[in-house]
């Protein structure tokens, strides 16, 4: 170190043509990752319970590591949605397409803390979470503008995407729920040690369909955490103007419920590792409710300022940002640096571009596959197109 | 003559398919982008019927705005009349609500929560206690989980309660029809599914005029009924509409156009289309084609079709739903069932007479449109395929 600072010294004092080099480039290119520590511990907010006597720890250990992860991750996810956004305004991307970013704490906490043989199934607000769940991004991207390289081989689109045991990206809110359970029950009967998680949002929680789920979970102790992602809005109505009661942890009613800051991702993380252990260990369902926020409107054509102001999403951008958190504890508790990170975004944003690259230029499914995946037929079928005389093979 | 019958239609089938060609190198407006589908005009383009003289003044109208005005009509003459539905209150989705709810008042025209069972059930129980009840289904595609409520409550009420009951000052309203970029769950038209449903009335306009007349008629029928609003037609029909209320009467079948070698039958946007084949058959190949809109699938105009066909000999039925179990199989049967029909007619009826399919007039490389027509129900989203037509 002294041997440093003696070179930029001399450097600085040789003259004017050198002095113009500015020192700190010398020192920071000869920083070693050495510097930082290992791990950390941060204090995270307490979780409203309903009906539990302990909640979630309210401290979480952070490793350097595992924050660089999270961190990239969360960031990939991001430059993916805002990626789509501008292919879709170029009508690169076409139909719908439903953006989650401000969300990113949520998908990647949960699949922090759950396992890779555990399940997920949610909305069609679910690109982050096809990406944690491991499909890469350019099968994301390619899905969305349709193409074969596409994660459902270009068919099924920005709400229909699916991935290892991810069962979508699913169009009808509140539908998912019962599919949640039954995979719940398929955990229990197979006696894997696997839950499943079963999302939906803040407009579905008001479907009927999912308080028939909740008694039937309670009464089967199925090993399912449901949680809703309470993103303050249904589309354009606010959770005030949708529900007698906001309080979404509660409205399992007999179901164990935990509400958690959806915009930290520690929170997130531990609050599903409690909820996990809760399922892993036979006593059944858990409701957690994850408070989070979206930056974009419900959809592509929804500028998102109509049913709330700007500066809500603004001061949401500046205050709870998931990556800010994230980022500023990391650098402030020494586990990265301002430069370090910024490496990584580069790195993700070249991805990203190289992903955009493929997804713009990979072929469309040929027409050959227009009439595949019906039924589950063998042999392959005919499928009568739109006149009697064009035909189309079914083969699945 | 049934030989020479079945010839002529098959001259008539092989026609429409070549004219969708035709149409295509008339040229849909293309327009290439460097990567991705192309894109073409939307499929048809949309007719204005002719100023109505009869019902006063009039005012240029799209299809939202007509029925804004339909509803508006409604509020302001019967104090009992509400609406309902999701996001309603700032005009809705589709801005057929809009302006309402500040006239009239938030106690008449309010949101409800997400949940489509909810909304039909309790839209029936209002209209049995007496009001007058306009639930909005957001899509047709989310009208499923309110399927219960419709087919074993509100259509049988009456019925089962003896003419004690009845929800008849229920109206059911709902986006309809495929739109372009709608995909599995935008754009179904599930008409079929309720027309296997006594007690309710279906019914399909095909433009602003006929869309305010016949929910005005619906609104007033004591009976429920479900209108469904061909969502591709909301901005993209225009027409001189009449400012005061007017009452089209359902279960009336329209004949557009009169001819003698072949009737057309179509609901919805689909008539559209089949006004531009009508066209295109008589300039390209002398086949003078009968057109009818339907209008009400539930109870349907059985005699102006049939009779119809017994003039022309022929039949040809367009929809956008699934061919199997579609409507277009209940009128062939019933059209085949027609005592009228010479028995050599009848016989090849059977196969040959009266064929049915689904948008013959596309341009064969509508893909997305022939895949939403597949043999075994098939539902399916290329919306991204290529040669997608754009949205209006």
């Amino acid at each position: 170190m002294r041997k440093m600072l003696l070179a930029a010294l001399s450097r600085v004092l040789q003259g004017p043509a050198a002095a113009a080099r500015p020192v700190s480039r010398v020192v920071v290119a000869s920083r070693n990752y050495a510097d930082f520590t290992s791990e950390a511990t941060f204090d995270i907010k307490k979780c409203d319970l309903h009906l539990l006597e302990e909640g979630p720890p309210v401290t979480a250990v952070l490793t350097r590591e595992e924050g660089l992860r999270y961190y990239r991750t969360m960031h990939t996810i991001r430059r993916m949605e805002l990626k789509s956004d501008q292919l879709y305004k170029q009508k690169i991307i076409r139909g719908f397409c439903h953006l989650c970013d401000g969300q990113e704490a949520c998908c990647v906490g949960l699949q922090a803390a759950m396992k890779q043989t555990d399940h997920l199934i949610t909305a069609y607000r679910a690109h982050g979470y096809v990406h944690t769940r491991g499909t890469p991004v350019r099968e994301i991207l390619a899905e969305l503008t349709g193409r074969k390289g596409g994660c459902a081989k270009g068919k099924g689109g920005s709400m229909h995407m699916y991935g290892p045991n991810f069962y979508g990206g699913n169009g009808i809110v509140g539908a998912q729920v019962p599919l949640g359970a039954g995979i719940a029950l398929a955990c229990k009967y197979f006696g894997k040690d696997e839950i499943c998680l079963t999302l939906y949002g803040d407009g579905a929680a008001n479907q009927g369909q999912i308080f028939e789920t909740y008694n039937m979970a309670a009464l089967w102790k199925l090993p399912c955490i449901f949680i809703c992602e309470n993103n303050r809005y249904g589309m354009g109505t606010s959770v005030e103007r949708a529900a007698a009661s906001t309080d979404y942890y509660k409205r399992g009613d007999y179901i164990p419920g935990i509400r958690v800051d959806g915009m930290d991702i520690l929170c997130v993380r531990e609050a599903t590792k409690f909820a996990a252990e809760h399922c892993r260990s036979g006593k059944g369902p858990m409701l957690m409710e994850l408070q989070t926020y979206r930056y974009h409107g419900h959809s592509m054509s929804d500028p998102g300022i109509s049913y709330r102001t700007r500066e809500e999403i603004q001061e949401v951008r500046s205050k709870s940002d998931p990556i800010t958190l994230l980022k500023d504890r990391m650098v402030n508790s020494n586990l990265s640096s301002v430069e370090e990170l910024k490496e990584i975004d580069v790195e993700v944003r070249k991805e990203i571009e190289d992903a955009a690259q493929f997804a713009t230029t990979d072929p469309e499914p040929p027409l050959e596959d227009l009439g595949n995946h019906i039924y589950k037929n063998e042999p392959p079928f005919e499928v009568r197109g739109p006149s009697q005389w064009i035909k189309y093979k079914s083969v699945c | 003559m049934a030989a020479a019958a079945g010839l002529g239609l098959r001259r008539v089938l092989v026609l429409a398919s070549r004219l969708g060609q035709l149409r295509a190198g008339m040229g849909g407006r293309l327009l290439p982008l460097a990567a991705g589908p192309r894109r073409h005009a939307a499929h048809f383009t949309f007719q204005p019927d002719a100023e109505p003289s009869a019902h006063g003044q009039t005012q240029k109208m799209n299809l939202f705005q007509s029925i804004t005005s339909a509803l508006d009509n409604t509020l302001s003459r019967d104090p009992t009349a509400v609406i309902f539905g999701e996001d309603v209150a700032f005009g809705g989705v589709f801005r057929c609500t809009v302006g309402l709810r500040d006239k009239y008042g938030k106690d008449r025209v309010f949101n409800t929560p997400l949940c489509e069972q909810g909304i039909v059930g309790f839209g029936i129980g209002v209209a049995v206690a007496g009001a007058t009840a306009i639930a909005e289904i957001q899509f047709a595609d989310y009208i499923f989980p309110a399927f219960d409520q419709i087919v074993n409550e509100a259509a049988k009420y009456r019925y089962r309660s003896g003419d004690l009951f009845n929800c008849g000052s229920l109206t059911i309203r709902a986006p309809w029809g495929c739109v372009g970029h709608g995909a599995l769950y935008h754009s179904q038209s599930p008409e079929a599914f309720f027309a296997h449903c006594p007690g309710i009335k279906v019914v399909i306009p095909r433009s602003p005029l006929q869309a305010k007349g016949l929910l005005l008629s619906c609104i007033e029928d004591k009976n429920p009924c479900i209108f469904f609003e061909p969502k591709i037609l909301y901005r993209a029909a225009v027409e001189q509409v009449p400012v005061e209320p007017y009452y089209i009467p359902l279960s009336q079948a329209e004949v557009l156009q009169e001819g003698s070698d072949v009737t057309l039958v179509a609901w919805g946007t689909q008539v559209h289309v089949i006004r531009e084949v009508a066209t295109m058959a008589q300039e390209k190949l002398g086949v003078s084609c009968e057109v009818i809109d339907l209008k009400t699938i539930l109870p349907w105009d059985t005699e102006a079709v049939c009779k119809s066909v017994v003039k022309t000999g022929r039949l040809l039925i367009s929809h956008e739903a699934p061919l199997t179990g579609g409507f277009a199989s209940e009128i062939s049967s019933t059209v085949q069932e027609v005592d009228a029909l010479p028995d050599t007619r009848s016989k090849s009826v059977t196969g040959k007479l009266c064929e049915l399919w689904h948008s013959p007039t596309m341009d064969p490389n509508l893909h997305w449109k022939k895949s939403r027509t597949l043999h075994s129900n098939g539902r399916w989203p290329p919306h991204h395929l290529p040669s997608i037509p754009t949205e209006y």
